[in-house]
């Protein structure tokens, strides 16, 4: 696989760019002619990825949120958004369906979201280093594509 | 996120508009909050028309408010959920514990 395109973009953790992310996610997506659903199953991915950065990855501090995009030639998408905070001890805990530390504000449904809107969901993650979320979706190829 | 409310006749209506997500879900969980603790409405109905995204921010939100109706004997009743809040919540078995409706504007 050959990437075509890509993006690497990096804003503070602060809850206001939950939307800045998912819209730019959204936008380098578009290229690939996305369906509607496709589009908002991509920026929902991110939004939850994004949030678990906010919410857990800085808890009591602002830090720096990487996020870059790939575009593969067989119409795949790659996001992948990375902290430089607290880390994950269970990764396998922290997937589980209803599991949060974020109390009754949050749902604990962020990475089963991003598990079955997207096709791949890796996570790594080191205690006291930070956390790399890396997902892939490969869209349907519709007329509008331009990506070759 | 804009949020308004209406009381009328033990109902309480509130209808949300624009993106829910995280950073949202705060100043509509308190709003919600504190007009169910002012009014006590037998029934509580949430309104996702003007919903333009959500994400589990959502779940957390809907489920905060059904309880909060729940301990005081009330119902909640979605209304206009939308294909992809319906996703959503469907993922986090809410739907199958609350109502909704689609009404015609």
């Amino acid at each position: 696989m050959t990437v075509v395109n890509y993006i690497n973009i990096e804003i503070p953790s602060k809850s206001t760019n939950e939307g800045l992310a998912r819209a730019v996610a959204a936008c380098f997506a578009a290229q690939l002619d996305p369906t509607l659903e496709e589009i908002n199953d991509i920026k929902t991915a991110v939004s939850e990825a994004v949030t678990n950065c906010i919410v857990h990855a800085y808890p009591d501090s602002i830090g720096k949120i990487s996020i870059k995009g790939k575009i593969y030639d067989d119409n795949t998408l790659e996001i992948i958004v990375k902290d430089w905070g607290c880390g994950i001890s269970d990764v396998k805990k922290a997937m589980e369906p209803m599991f949060t530390t974020g109390g009754d504000e949050r749902s604990g449904m962020g990475f089963t979201i991003m598990e079955s809107f997207m096709d791949k969901l890796k996570v790594r993650s080191k205690v006291g280093k930070g956390t790399t979320v890396t997902m892939r979706r490969r869209l349907s190829y519709r007329a509008g594509g331009n990506i070759r | 996120m804009k949020i308004t409310t209406e009381f009328r006749q033990g109902r309480l209506t509130i209808w949300l508009n624009g993106e829910l997500d995280h950073h949202a879900a705060k100043s509509v969980i308190e709003t919600a909050c504190r007009e169910i603790d002012e009014c006590l409405p037998n029934s509580c109905f949430i309104d996702m028309k003007g919903v333009s995204f959500m994400d589990s921010s959502g779940i957390a939100v809907i489920l905060k408010i059904y309880k909060k109706m729940k301990a005081i004997g009330g119902t909640v009743i979605i209304r206009n959920m939308g294909s992809h809040a319906r996703k959503i919540l469907d993922m986090s078995g809410l739907t199958r514990l609350i109502s909704s409706e689609e009404v015609k504007a």
